[in-house]
C-alpha cells in the first residue's frame, strides 16, 4: 500500500517546511521560496510566514501538498541483527562461551570533549536506569575519557589486549566525526589490526548503517544502552573467536 | 528580598569560601606558568609568528626553557636584553626567532636592575586598554539602559566571516551580546593561533585578528543603530591569561573565565589552571571586562536537582577568587542554569527558587543564566516551550546576562533562523512578564522558599567540607560534576614553575597598583 503524509484526511499529503534564504525579505523572496519548494515535488505551496533575519536574509514557513507517495514495504532498515539480551543473560552468555573476562576499551576521540555518551555506556552508573558495562560480571571496561587521539586509542587497545573498541563521537559539525572515524579504520588497516577487534561506534548522529558504511562492526545512537551494545558485542565475539554461527 | 535568607548564614558561606580561595592563593603567588609569561610578552607589545607559524611569544618562552631558566620570569631577560641591545621587545623577539640573539647569558645575572626599561612598553599596552575602556564606557552611558536582561547568543560557524554575518543578523533581531564560541581542541593548544581563521569545528578559533574583525563589525553596526553590542570570547584552557590580554587590547566586553572548568571538563592540571586564572582575572579586572563563570556545566554531567548546591558553592568560590584578583562585583558574571529534568513535577518552581537564590545572594553581580541544554531533544517544538519557561524565570528573577536557548540545541550549532526564533521568544516574554516580579511574593512555607533554604544549607555544608579538606582534595573526590582530578595529573603541568627569588611580573604589579588605587577611591 502506498502512503502519503497525513494532515487531517488520509492521503492529503500535507507537509510543513521552514528555511532561510540569503536574499532580502520581500514578495520576491516569498515567490522564490515557493518556487524552490515546488521543485521538491510539493504543490499548493503557501508561505504562511515570512520575516527578515537582517537586510540580506529572510526566513519562511511554508505548507504544501506532496503528490509523491511511498510503499513502506519497499523500504529496508539496516539495524543490528543480533538478539538483544538482558544484563544477566549477557553475563551468563559470557560465562558459557568464554573462559576469561572480555575486555572493552572506549573513548571519546579526536578533539571531542563530550564524555556523557561514552560514560553512559561504560561507567558503573550507566544511564537512564541501565547500568554500564563496568557493572557487568565478565566484562572489564576501560574508559579512556575524552579527547583521545586515534593513535593513543589503538596503542591502549593493543596494550590491554582488548576484545572490543568503543568510540563515541558527539561533535558532527562539518562532518568532523566522519573524518575522524574514517581515519581510525584506515589506521587499523594500515597496522593490519582490523580483525583483532570488534569495533563499535556511537553518538547522537550515529546509526548502524553509517557504521557499516564506514567499515565498523556496529553503530548505536540515542536511546541505546550498555545492554544493547554488550548484546551485540558478545555475540559477535562468539562468532569471531569460537567460529560459531 | 523575597526568600528571607539568613544574612549571617550567607556571611558564613563567604567566610568559608574566602579561606578556601586563600589557601590556593598562597600556591598561586609562589608560581608562574608559560602562559602567564607569554601574556606578559604580549603586553610588552610582542606580536606575530615565525616562519613555522609559531607565535613569537612562544618562541621566546621555548628559547628560555631550552637555554635558560623560565622561573626567573621573562621580565628578567627582556629587561637585560633591552638594556644591552637598545632594541624594542618586538625586535628582540624577531632576533631570537632568527637565532641572531640569545637570552642565555642573562640566566646567571643578578636580579635585573633594568626592570624599569620595560615601563614604556607596558605603558603603551595599558594606554591602549584604557582607551578601550573609555570607549566602552562612553558608548554605554550614551545609550538608554535596559531594565530586562541582556540577550546573549552564540555564533559558532567555524569561519569568522560567516560568524560576522550571523552576529550582525542576531544584533538586528535584538541580541545585546555576541559570543564567538571556540573550536574544539583550542583549549588544549598551548599557544594562541594567529590571523583570521575560517576552519573550526563546533566553534571558531580565538585569535587576535578574529577578535578585531568581529569587534569592528559590531562597532559599525552599533554606530549605525545607536547601540553597543557586547562581544564575548573564552579566556579558558591552556592560554587563559594570553587570551585575557588579547581581549583587553581588542575591547572584548566579557570573557568566559572559570577557576574550575578547565580542570573538570578539559583535564587541565589544577595548579596550572588556578595560576593562569589569577593573572587572567587581574587583566580582566583592569580592563573592565566582565567574566562569565561556568557553574552551569556541572549540571550537564550531574543531576541538576540533586547537585544544585554545588553550583551555589562554586559561585561563592569563584566570587572569592575574583576578589583576590581585585575584581569588582559588577564584573562577576557568576553562572548558573535551568537544567532540571522536565519530567520532574514542579520543576519550574525549583528553577525559580535557584535563580532567585543566586540573585539574592549576589545582588551586584551580572549573573549569567544558562538555558536548558541537556534535556533538549530532537523535539524542537517542546524545546521551544522549555526555552520559554526558562525565559520567564530569567525575567522574573532579574537575571543580568540571559543566554538564549536554541530549539535545535540537541541537533546542531545554531542556524541563523534558530537564533532569530530564540530572540523572538525572549523578547516576547520580556515584554509580557516585564513587571510580573513586582506583583508576586512567595509563600513562607511554600515549595520555592523551602527549596531555596535547603540549597543554601547544603551549599554551606559543602563549603565547610571543602574548607576542611582543601580544594585540591575536593577536586580529587569529584565533588563538582562528579569528575575526579588530581594535582599531579592533567595537561599543562609541565608549564608550571616555582618563582625564582629574583622573579618579577611588572605587568601584574602595575595592574594591581591601579586596581588598589581604584578600590581605595571607592571605599
Ligand atoms: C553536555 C554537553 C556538553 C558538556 C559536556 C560534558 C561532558 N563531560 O561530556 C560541555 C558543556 C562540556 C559541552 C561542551 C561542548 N559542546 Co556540548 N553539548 C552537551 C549537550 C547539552 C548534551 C550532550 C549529552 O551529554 N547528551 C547525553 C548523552 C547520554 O547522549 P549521547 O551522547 O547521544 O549518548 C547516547 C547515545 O548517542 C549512545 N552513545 C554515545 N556514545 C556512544 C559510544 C558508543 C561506543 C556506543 C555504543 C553508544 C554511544 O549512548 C548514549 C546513551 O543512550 C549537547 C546538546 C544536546 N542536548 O544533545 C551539546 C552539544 C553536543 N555540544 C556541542 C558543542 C559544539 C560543544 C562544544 C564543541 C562547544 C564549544 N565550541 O566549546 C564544547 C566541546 C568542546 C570539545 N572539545 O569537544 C554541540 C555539537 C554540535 C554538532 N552537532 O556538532 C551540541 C549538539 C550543542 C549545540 N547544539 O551546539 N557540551
Amino acid at each position: 500500500m502506498k502512503i502519503r503524509p497525513y494532515g487531517d484526511t488520509l492521503h492529503d499529503g500535507k507537509i510543513q517546511l521552514s528555511f532561510t534564504l540569503p536574499i532580502p525579505c520581500s514578495l520576491h523572496g516569498e515567490e522564490t521560496a515557493k518556487a524552490l519548494v515546488k521543485k521538491m515535488g510539493i504543490h499548493d505551496v503557501h508561505v504562511v510566514h515570512a520575516t527578515p533575519l537582517n537586510d540580506n536574509y529572510s526566513f519562511y514557513i511554508l505548507y504544501g501538498t506532496t503528490h509523491h507517495e511511498i510503499d513502506p514495504s519497499t523500504v529496508s532498515v539496516t539495524d543490528v541483527d543480533t538478539d538483544t539480551l538482558t544484563k544477566s543473560d549477557i553475563e551468563d552468555y559470557i560465562e558459557q562461551h568464554f573462559n576469561r573476562p572480555l575486555i572493552f576499551i572506549g573513548a571519546s576521540t579526536g578533539t571531542d570533549a563530550h564524555t556523557v555518551g561514552i560514560d553512559a555506556i561504560m561507567n558503573m552508573k550507566g544511564y537512564a536506569g541501565h547500568y554500564g558495562l563496568e557493572r557487568y560480571k565478565g566484562i572489564k571496561a576501560i574508559n579512556l575519557g575524552s579527547q583521545i587521539d586515534n593513535e593513543t586509542l589503538l596503542e591502549e587497545a593493543v596494550k590491554h589486549q582488548a576484545d572490543v573498541i568503543l568510540i563515541s563521537q558527539t561533535v558532527t559539525q562539518k562532518d568532523v566525526h566522519i573524518q575522524n572515524l574514517t581515519a581510525f579504520i584506515e589506521l587499523l588497516e594500515a597496522e593490519n589490526k582490523r580483525d583483532d577487534f570488534i569495533v563499535i561506534i556511537g553518538g547522537p548522529r550515529i546509526t548502524h548503517s553509517l557504521a557499516k558504511e564506514l567499515g565498523y562492526d556496529a553503530g548505536f545512537g540515542p536511546k541505546k544502552y550498555a545492554f544493547d551494545v554488550a548484546s551485540f558485542a558478545v555475540q559477535a565475539l562468539n562468532i569471531k573467536l569460537n567460529k560459531e554461527v | 528580598m523575597k526568600l528571607n535568607l539568613n544574612p549571617s548564614q550567607i556571611k558564613q558561606c563567604r567566610n568559608h569560601a574566602e579561606k578556601i580561595a586563600s589557601n590556593i592563593q598562597t600556591m598561586i603567588d609562589q608560581h608562574t606558568t608559560v602562559s602567564v609569561e607569554r601574556a606578559i610578552l604580549r603586553l610588552l607589545g610582542i606580536d606575530g609568528v615565525n616562519s613555522l607559524d609559531v607565535p613569537l611569544v612562544n618562541v621566546i618562552t621555548d628559547h628560555i626553557l631550552e637555554e635558560a631558566e623560565l622561573s626567573l620570569g621573562v621580565a628578567h631577560y627582556i629587561s637585560y636584553a633591552i638594556h644591552e641591545t637598545k632594541l624594542t621587545p618586538q625586535k628582540i623577539a624577531e632576533r631570537i626567532a632568527n637565532n641572531t640573539l640569545s637570552l642565555k647569558p642573562y640566566k646567571e645575572n643578578p636580579k635585573s636592575p633594568y626592570i624599569e626599561n620595560l615601563n614604556p612598553y607596558i605603558d603603551t599596552a595599558l594606554k591602549q586598554i584604557n582607551t578601550q575602556k573609555q570607549h566602552r564606557q562612553d558608548a554605554l552611558t550614551s545609550m538608554p539602559k535596559k531594565t530586562t536582561p541582556d540577550l546573549y547568543v552564540i555564533v559558532a560557524t567555524g569561519n569568522i566571516y560567516e560568524d560576522i554575518e550571523q552576529a550582525i543578523s542576531a544584533a538586528h533581531k535584538g541580541a545585546d551580546i555576541i559570543a564567538v564560541i571556540r573550536t574544539t581542541g583550542q583549549s588544549l593548544l598551548d599557544f594562541v593561533p594567529y590571523g583570521a581563521t575560517t576552519e573550526g569545528f563546533g566553534g571558531t578559533m580565538a585569535t587576535q585578528e578574529n577578535f578585531k574583525l568581529m569587534r569592528k563589525a559590531l562597532d559599525e553596526f552599533g554606530k549605525k543603530h545607536h547601540r553597543y553590542i557586547k562581544l564575548v570570547n573564552y579566556a579558558s584552557g591552556l592560554c587563559m591569561p594570553e587570551i585575557a590580554a588579547i581581549g583587553a587590547l581588542e575591547r572584548l566586553d566579557m570573557m568566559l573565565n572559570d577557576s574550575l572548568y578547565g580542570i573538570i571538563f578539559r583535564d587541565i592540571n589544577m595548579k596550572r589552571t588556578f595560576i593562569d586564572q589569577y593573572f587572567s582575572r587581574v587583566i580582566s579586572a583592569y580592563a573592565d571586562i566582565i567574566i562569565n563563570t561556568g557553574e552551569d556545566n556541572y549540571l550537564t554531567t550531574s543531576d541538576a536537582f540533586e547537585h544544585a548546591h554545588t553550583v551555589l558553592a562554586s559561585q561563592f568560590i569563584n566570587e572569592q577568587f575574583a576578589l583576590k584578583a581585585k575584581m569588582k562585583p559588577s564584573l562577576m558574571g557568576l553562572g548558573h542554569a535551568f537544567e532540571i529534568d522536565p519530567e520532574l513535577e514542579n520543576s519550574f518552581l525549583y528553577e525559580l527558587a535557584q535563580a532567585e537564590l543566586s540573585r539574592e545572594i549576589f545582588p551586584e553581580a551580572p549573573l549569567k543564566y544558562m538555558p536548558p541544554t541537556k534535556h533538549l531533544s530532537g523535539d524542537i517544538f517542546k524545546g521551544f516551550i522549555q526555552n520559554a519557561l526558562f525565559n520567564i524565570v530569567a525575567v522574573t528573577s532579574h537575571q543580568s546576562i540571559h543566554l538564549l536557548g536554541m530549539l535545535t540545541e540537541a541537533i546542531h550549532t545554531p542556524f541563523m533562523s534558530d537564533r532569530a526564533l530564540a530572540i523572538d521568544n525572549a523578547t516576547y516574554i520580556a515584554k509580557a512578564f516585564k513587571d510580573f516580579s513586582n506583583e508576586i511574593t512567595y509563600n513562607d512555607n511554600g515549595i520555592i522558599k523551602t527549596r531555596a533554604h535547603q540549597v543554601l544549607n547544603e551549599a554551606e555544608n559543602l563549603l565547610v567540607t571543602i574548607n576542611e579538606e582543601g580544594l585540591f582534595k575536593t577536586l580529587e573526590k569529584g565533588r563538582f560534576a562528579g569528575i575526579s582530578r588530581t594535582p599531579i595529573q592533567g595537561k599543562g603541568l609541565k608549564g608550571v614553575f616555582t618563582k625564582h627569588p629574583n622573579y618579577t611580573n611588572p605587568v601584574l604589579n602595575q595592574m594591581l597598583k591601579a586596581l588598589k588605587k581604584e578600590e581605595n577611591h571607592e571605599n
